[in-house]
């Protein structure tokens, strides 16, 4: 009810201005006349305009844009490659940053920079598979626990609760000793581990969706369980979902890191993790070069800021988008 | 609109066969959920007969039964409900369907329009495609042939620029506008019965009476029945042909629209009427109510549902439930041992009258 008050109201404020300045009132009449139904919207602009992603948003969307960018084109950038090792004579690695080596060099006089970035293709992957790994399952499982609940629900959150319930470092640490290290048994590991928590979410969603009126509006229409899944309650479980799984990105990409640290992430390149334990084997280097530890850590730190921020505002976003339906 | 048999339940062609009979035959309707609190008799034993074309009004107070009903009758019942008697549709008993073919039935010979139009549309599916959905599921009609329907459609229930909304999504349109496209949908494959279930409750009043011109227009233009559930014996007043009154899960009166409110013989059918407010009032007119709760349909009382909130209650109220009988018009039934108008109800409005009972009639005297 709030809401269609608010609607009269924005639209009395709108014929307020357009009385008040008679170009736009001319300009007004142009547009209804060439697009019918335009007080409409109007009327949905103005929401559009109160409610804003906000700066911090876009300082998110920027560094992740910069990072997963670079991440992709690295190969194709003009950067020193990451497993050369740049040995200046007469001195020992590792290399404090400059113009040479921005980020500066590692213990085996390899560039930070350059192993950053390709670092980044390493975890940014695992941490965007697992969640796809995770929202792919656990969101599919979630969506029928929470549209047909009774047993399909008990059984499924059963799962759900037995997975959340063993410990997630044991469980990681145990396939990845038992399996070849590639990314792919990373990222299927972590998003096994992420299947519970976004299941959850999904499930929660779904309940909240399929009480409302235009489920059971669909089914007297005569659709079907598969339609109904797939048609309503999907598209409207999976933009809470998004959000929500950015933050898991994040997550995911911590665990790779957690995982590096224990030596158990991906064997071939480097990852965030692995940089990052590299700088830090040998404390009396890293108390002479922090930088060596400074440079991935900020680089993951900011990440994982970012994605939390970035999740986190599209998803009062889209709430506030819900209110107002 | 022509009807296409791609719906699938017309293999025994139940509709057509027999399109005589009267459509919609309820016997004996039971529909009792398991709680924890115990066995829930959300409806209790309800005969009804429907014509078609026929409009028929169900009116009670929250928690009559008067939803769950509507939504026994289409089968939208969820798991815990347990449903006993008979609903025969088109001459062909329907309560003990399996869901598969009961499906057959929603939308294309029976469909709903639900109270809050708000919530009733899915938020992020164009109106188009919305309305398109049934006409390609049950009709089977391709793309361009759904948009034009859609768009006749709208136009029918008098949504202005009808192409220009099947762009637009639920949130850009108004309660009303909104509530229309419900209609539009649930018309969209030309169903025999409607089921409106409090379709105006959410909305204001002038877009109220709106939305009832357009079910009533098409109930006229389709010859389809209708089932106008509410709690505003106003609202069915002027646009049913009969009124089923139900409290407490049980009918309780049931007559031809202008027999009811000519001559009402169950005092909780005037106690309905009475708490509408009046424009002849004068201003501050204290609004009349109805004391008391609806029964508790788990433990409801032993004899007349109606009988702790009655002011005409008398001793046998309280222990024996009264029976439908008719009145000289066999068309309207109702369940009272003192039935507005028999001498003992007189008897107790002259002593209510009298002690200045708010509750009690006035209408009788002016």
């Amino acid at each position: 009810m709030s809401m269609s008050e608010f609607g009269a109201e924005a639209e009395i404020e709108f014929r307020g201005t357009r009385a008040a300045s008679p170009e736009l009132d001319e300009s007004g009449e142009l547009e209804n006349a060439s697009r019918p139904g335009s007080t409409i919207d109007v009327d949905a602009d103005e929401k559009a305009a109160k409610r804003k992603l906000g700066f911090t948003f876009w300082v998110s969307a920027l560094w992740l844009v910069l990072v997963i960018g670079g991440a992709i084109l690295a190969p194709y950038l003009a950067i020193k490659s990451p497993d050369v090792n740049f040995i200046q004579p007469g001195e020992r690695p590792p290399y404090s940053p400059s113009a040479e080596h921005w980020f500066g060099t590692d213990q085996d006089a390899r560039d930070m920079f350059s192993r950053t970035l390709y670092g980044a293709r390493t975890s940014l992957t695992v941490g965007f598979a697992a969640i796809a790994f995770g929202v792919l399952v656990g969101g599919s499982l979630g969506l029928l626990a929470g549209y047909f609940r009774g047993k399909v629900d008990q059984f499924i959150s059963f799962a759900f609760l037995t997975l959340l319930s063993f410990p997630a470092l044991v469980l990681a640490i145990l396939i990845t000793v038992l399996l070849e290290r590639s990314l792919t048994t990373i990222a299927i590991v972590i998003g096994i581990l992420s299947v519970a928590p976004v299941g959850r979410v999904a499930r929660a969603t779904t309940i909240s969706f399929a009480d409302r009126e235009f489920v059971l509006a669909a089914k007297s229409l005569g659709a079907r369980h598969p339609r109904i899944i797939i048609r309503e309650l999907l598209p409207n479980v999976l933009i809470p979902m998004g959000a929500f799984s950015l933050l898991g990105v994040a997550i995911a990409i911590v665990a790779e890191g957690s995982l590096a640290f224990l030596g158990q992430s991906v064997e071939k390149g480097p990852t965030w993790g692995k940089i990052i334990l590299t700088a830090s084997q040998s404390s009396r280097d890293l108390e002479k070069y922090p930088f060596m530890a400074f440079f991935p850590i900020m680089t993951l730190f900011l990440t994982v800021l970012a994605l939390n921020f970035a999740g986190d505002r599209l998803r009062s976003y889209f709430d506030v988008k819900e209110l107002s339906l | 609109m022509s009807r296409n048999t791609a719906s699938g339940f017309h293999q025994p062609g139940p509709s057509r066969a027999s399109s005589d009979g009267p459509l919609l035959e309820l016997d004996d309707l039971r529909t009792h959920f398991k709680t924890e609190r115990g066995l829930v008799r959300a409806v209790d034993g309800v005969t009804l007969t429907l014509n078609r074309g026929e409009a028929l009004g169900v009116v009670g107070e929250s928690g009559s039964g008067k939803t769950v009903l509507s939504r026994s009758i289409m089968g939208l019942l969820p798991g815990s409900a347990v449903t006993s008697g008979s609903v025969r549709f088109a001459g062909q008993e329907i309560l003990d369907l399996p869901m598969k073919q009961r499906r057959h039935l929603w939308g294309a010979e029976m469909s709903m329009v639900f109270q809050n139009p708000l919530n009733s549309l899915n938020p992020l599916m164009k109106i188009g495609k919305q309305i398109a959905e049934p006409l390609r599921l049950h009709l089977g009609m391709d793309k361009k042939n759904a948009r034009d329907t859609a768009v006749e459609l709208l136009r029918s229930v008098r949504i202005p620029e009808p192409e220009a909304r099947l762009g637009q999504f639920p949130h850009e349109l108004s309660g009303g506008m909104r509530q229309r496209v419900m209609i539009a949908m649930a018309l969209a494959c030309g169903p025999t019965v409607l089921f409106a279930d409090e379709p105006t409750t959410a909305l204001d009043v002038t877009v109220q009476a709106q939305i009832l011109e357009v079910i009533g227009e098409q109930r006229r233009d389709r010859n389809m029945a209708v089932v106008l559930v509410t709690h505003d014996l106003g609202v069915v007043a002027g646009h049913t042909d009969q009124i089923a009154v139900m409290y407490g899960g049980k009918l309780v009166e049931r007559a031809p629209t202008r027999t009811l409110f000519a001559d009402m013989k169950m005092p909780y059918t005037k106690s309905l009427l009475k708490s509408i407010p009046k424009l002849s009032d004068p201003s501050h007119t204290r609004l009349s109510t109805i004391t008391g709760r609806p029964p508790d349909l788990v433990h409801p009382p032993k004899g007349c549902n109606f009988a702790p909130r009655c002011p005409y209650a008398r001793e046998k109220c309280h222990h024996e439930e009264p029976t439908l009988q008719t009145t000289n018009d066999p068309n309207h039934v109702f369940a009272c041992w003192y039935p507005v108008g028999s001498p003992e109800f007189s008897d107790r409005e002259a002593e209510l009258d009298a002690a200045g009972y708010v509750g009690a009639s006035k209408e009788s005297a002016s």
